[in-house]
């Protein structure tokens, strides 16, 4: 389409919206659709056709039964926190901006939910339910930012996964705007509700099945208290297996995360967690639950560390300290953006076992490619985010930095593990879908998607590549320069 | 024990060419719930065996013929268990029937059903192809949650050939306290329970008791235990497993046994007449003599549904499950018609 049927097809699209969205919130002037031209991803830039921002449902209803009938694309977005490009525009499409459906509905203290529209940030949810006791529990390290719907189009994780699930496992309903513009309940009160699971199918699904436009999450009781100890290792294998040892004790830690010699370093460095500089990598194993049960199990966790060779076992002496422990994590990547002009995050899941030889591989990449590596990893449910360090400005790193990054997502899916753990395909791993699925499921993944939108106009060319796309298969990149929204917490 | 994915496969692409209506079948545990299917029938018993299980894993695969008491006493033996405490309700269950089927025990409103533990399935669908989504891990955002949709579709999108599920530490203690409480303080006290730190793991009012079921470390349940006060149970009570198998005399009754599932708070509708309330309130198992379009209309009106779980004889023209609303019925059709396009496979089981 050439920019004089863009210029019209925006003209009737917005005369159409006109008529129902007050004119501050149809955004058409390059300089307004600038702010909106990538999320997370910076690398993927398109200027958007055009950006409505809808107040409630109806709205939202009419915009896409305007587009259905215009045959126009739509690209809904929430906060633009993700980082694999989920909500990257559409030059010849709509951008719904969700960011005005930011009101916290209803807590109902009583059955353990908040019913909230999806521009809600992740954090308010549980700051509204802490009078109650209560909180939601996935927490993606953006969540002082990211919204809920968005957490629901990702499936978004956090640190607690292990012990307290995904979005999947904390949602009871969803109100959702199809492609036609019709309004359907997916779930319900209970606990279940009749027919196949299409909450589980909408979580995850990256905008492309539905608009979400109502969210009921699941609360729990605030734990009593939360306590934590950092073990310090002499070499990568030994701490591998120590987690592998405190499962096998039956203990569930609420996070279980490890970091290897550079990242500890260069988060040291940075906030001064206390981190014991000369070890090759340390755990952080957290437990929660009422006093009884932390007491008892943090004494089970120290001794079992020091039984699977932990060099050194640091219990937090008060809160102070379990944040500051906590704190050097959590600036991992920002640290590791401290020590080299751009880093590229990898998001790989893999069976746990497979962690030494995964690093170990990984480490003769990072020889062979000539660039350092640093890696984090949520080592109680499998979740490692490799850091390949480069200088975008130094000729052929991004090259061999994309390539590195390509093999370690090889690698992840050889030793049974996937391509994106909680980062979401988006764009930026669209590829590597290839690697992961033969052409069976993806066609099965395109039947799913033209069930629920036969036009292809809901977030289209994201998450699932074309057959033919594979036949081109290459990695892509992200700088760390460009990253938005650098104060974020990023694990 | 063993591996027959390619005589199913033969079976479905045969019936998918002849346009032969399949019964997909396990362990035939759980053949009563859901519509009756006339078909030519699918055995998956011989198509078993637990394929691969390391405990620090968290993670198990097995056949979807697996008896479900094999995998839950292998997974006993390492102090390891199904959160989602998986009714048996015969001999012979498989862990295929138990994730198709949807259904959890007891321990359901904080271990989570069938869906919240299944990571991978290979699937058989109505075209005779064999299908892997998710996989062996605990997060997996890579592509459309495919194996999640297969718990609770009894069969009517796939036969399960093999399931990877996430299987956690059983608790080292678990102890049941009694007291005798009608049922509105009942419910009142299960409500108020669930919003505190409790190491709660079931919460059951039946015949004018209240029933708690405390799991966690033992300094935990034993401090709990005393808060909270009520008779003790005997350790080994199997009170929760009748509960959960339809086992308890409650369930010997004559007429159509109703499933409610709501908001756990809901207060008592007026078609419950004879009741078991379970999951804290937000399901509950009822005889009535209301007729099924009322109950269903209760239901519906607080946000929930009712299944008619057995049916007696006199209802068996009932379907089993409330009526969808139209929009999302033919978002149904359009997925079956995707995995299943000869509609052979457990046809109307579900849905229409």
């Amino acid at each position: 389409m050439d920019t004089a049927d863009n210029n019209a097809l925006r003209e009737r699209l917005a005369e159409q919206f006109a008529e129902f969205v007050e004119d501050a919130f149809i955004l058409t002037k390059n300089e307004e659709l600038r702010p909106y031209e990538c999320d997370g991803l910076s690398a993927y830039r398109h200027v958007p056709l055009m950006v409505v921002l809808p107040s409630d449902i109806g709205q939202v209803q009419a915009i896409m039964r305007i587009c259905r009938r215009e045959q126009v694309p739509v690209v809904a977005r929430g906060a633009g926190t993700g980082l694999s490009g989920g909500a990257l525009p559409l030059e010849n499409g709509v951008l719904l901006s969700l960011a005005r459906f930011n009101r916290i509905l209803g807590i109902d203290a009583d059955n353990l939910c908040a019913t909230v529209q999806p521009g809600v940030r992740n954090l308010a949810i549980s700051e509204a339910a802490r009078p109650y006791g209560l909180y939601y529990a996935p927490d993606p390290s953006s969540q002082i930012a990211c919204t809920i719907g968005g957490n629901v189009a990702e499936n978004a994780g956090g640190v607690h996964c292990l012990k307290y699930g995904l979005t999947v496992n904390n949602l009871l309903s969803l109100q959702v705007v199809t492609v036609d513009g019709e309004l359907i309940t997916i779930g319900g009160a209970g606990l279940d509700s009749p027919g196949y699971d299409l909450l589980a199918l909408m979580t995850g699904s990256e905008g492309m099945l539905g608009i979400v436009v109502e969210v009921t999450v699941k609360l729990l009781p605030i734990p009593e208290r939360a306590q934590v100890a950092m073990a310090a290792f002499d070499n990568v294998e030994t701490a591998g297996q120590a987690v592998a040892d405190i499962i096998a004790e039956g203990i569930l830690p609420a996070g279980l995360e490890m970091m290897d010699k550079p990242s500890l370093r260069a988060a040291e460095d940075f906030v001064h967690a206390g981190y014991p500089t000369e070890a090759a990598a340390i755990l952080l194993c957290e437990v929660d639950g009422d006093n009884e049960e932390v007491s008892e199990e943090i004494a089970r966790v120290r001794q079992r560390l020091l039984d699977s060779g932990a060099t050194e076992v640091r219990t937090a002496s008060d809160d102070a300290e379990r944040a500051r422990f906590w704190a050097g994590r959590k600036a991992a990547f920002p640290a590791v953006g401290r020590i080299s002009p751009d880093y590229y995050c990898m998001d790989g899941t893999i069976p746990r076992k497979h962690l030494p030889r995964v690093l170990r591989e990984i480490a003769s990449m990072s020889e062979e490619f000539g660039l350092r590596a640093a890696n984090v990893f949520h080592a109680g449910d499998g979740n490692l985010h490799p850091l390949i360090l480069y200088n975008g400005n130094a000729p052929g790193e991004l090259e061999r930095a994309e390539q590195f990054g390509g093999r370690i997502l090889e690698l992840c899916v050889e030793v049974g593990g996937t391509i994106t753990g909680e980062h979401g395909v988006g764009l930026e791993k669209i590829n590597q879908m290839c690697a992961q699925f033969p052409p069976e499921e993806l066609e099965m993944f395109h039947a799913i998607k033209a069930a629920f939108d036969p036009l292809g106009l809901l977030n289209p060319g994201k998450a699932i590549p074309t057959l033919n796309r594979c036949a081109e298969f290459g990695a892509m990149h992200v700088k760390a320069g460009n990253l938005r929204f650098p104060h974020l917490e990023r694990f | 024990m063993g591996d027959i994915a390619s005589q199913l496969q033969q079976q479905v692409r045969a019936a998918f060419d002849a346009q032969t209506p399949l019964r997909l079948r396990g362990g035939d545990s759980k053949a009563f719930y859901g519509n009756h299917v006339e078909g030519e029938e699918v055995d998956l018993r011989g198509h078993s065996g637990v394929v691969s299980y390391e405990p620090t894993e968290l993670v198990l695969s097995a056949r979807g013929g697996t008896p479900l008491a094999e995998i839950e006493a292998l997974l006993a033996e390492h102090g390891q268990q199904l959160t989602f405490e998986p009714p048996h309700f015969a001999e012979g269950a498989t862990i295929g029937g138990a994730i198709a089927s949807g259904l959890a025990g007891p321990l359901r409103p904080w271990g989570g059903a069938p869906r919240d533990v299944l990571l991978g399935v290979k699937l058989l669908d109505g075209q005779g192809r064999i299908l892997n989504f998710g996989g062996q891990v605990m997060k997996n955002v890579a592509g459309y949650d495919v194996s999640r949709l297969m718990a609770g579709a009894q069969g009517t999108l796939g036969a399960l050939l093999e399931v990877s599920l996430k299987v956690l530490p059983a608790p080292p203690k678990t102890r049941t306290l009694v007291m005798d409480l009608n049922r509105q303080p009942a419910l009142k006290r299960m409500r108020e329970l669930s919003r505190q730190p409790v190491p709660l793991s079931g919460a059951a009012w039946h015949d004018g008791r209240l029933y708690l079921r405390l799991s966690g470390a033992h300094a935990s349940v034993n401090a709990w235990r005393e808060r909270i006060g009520g008779e003790r149970l005997a350790e080994n009570t199997t009170f929760w497993q009748r509960l959960r198998d339809q086992q308890l005399d409650f369930f010997k009754q004559d007429g159509t046994l109703w499933r409610l599932s709501l908001a756990g708070n809901t207060p008592r509708l007026d078609c419950e007449q004879q009741v078991i309330v379970d999951w804290a309130g937000a399901q509950r198992w009822m005889f009535s003599d209301v007729n099924a379009h009322a109950i269903r209309e209760q239901a519906a009106a607080l946000g929930g549904h009712a299944q008619a779980f057995r049916k007696a004889e006199r209802d068996a023209d009932i379907d089993t499950f409330a009526p969808m609303p139209p929009l999302l019925l033919q978002l149904h059709r359009e997925l079956k018609q995707r995995f299943d396009p000869q509609g052979i496979l457990n046809p109307g089981r579900l849905f229409q």
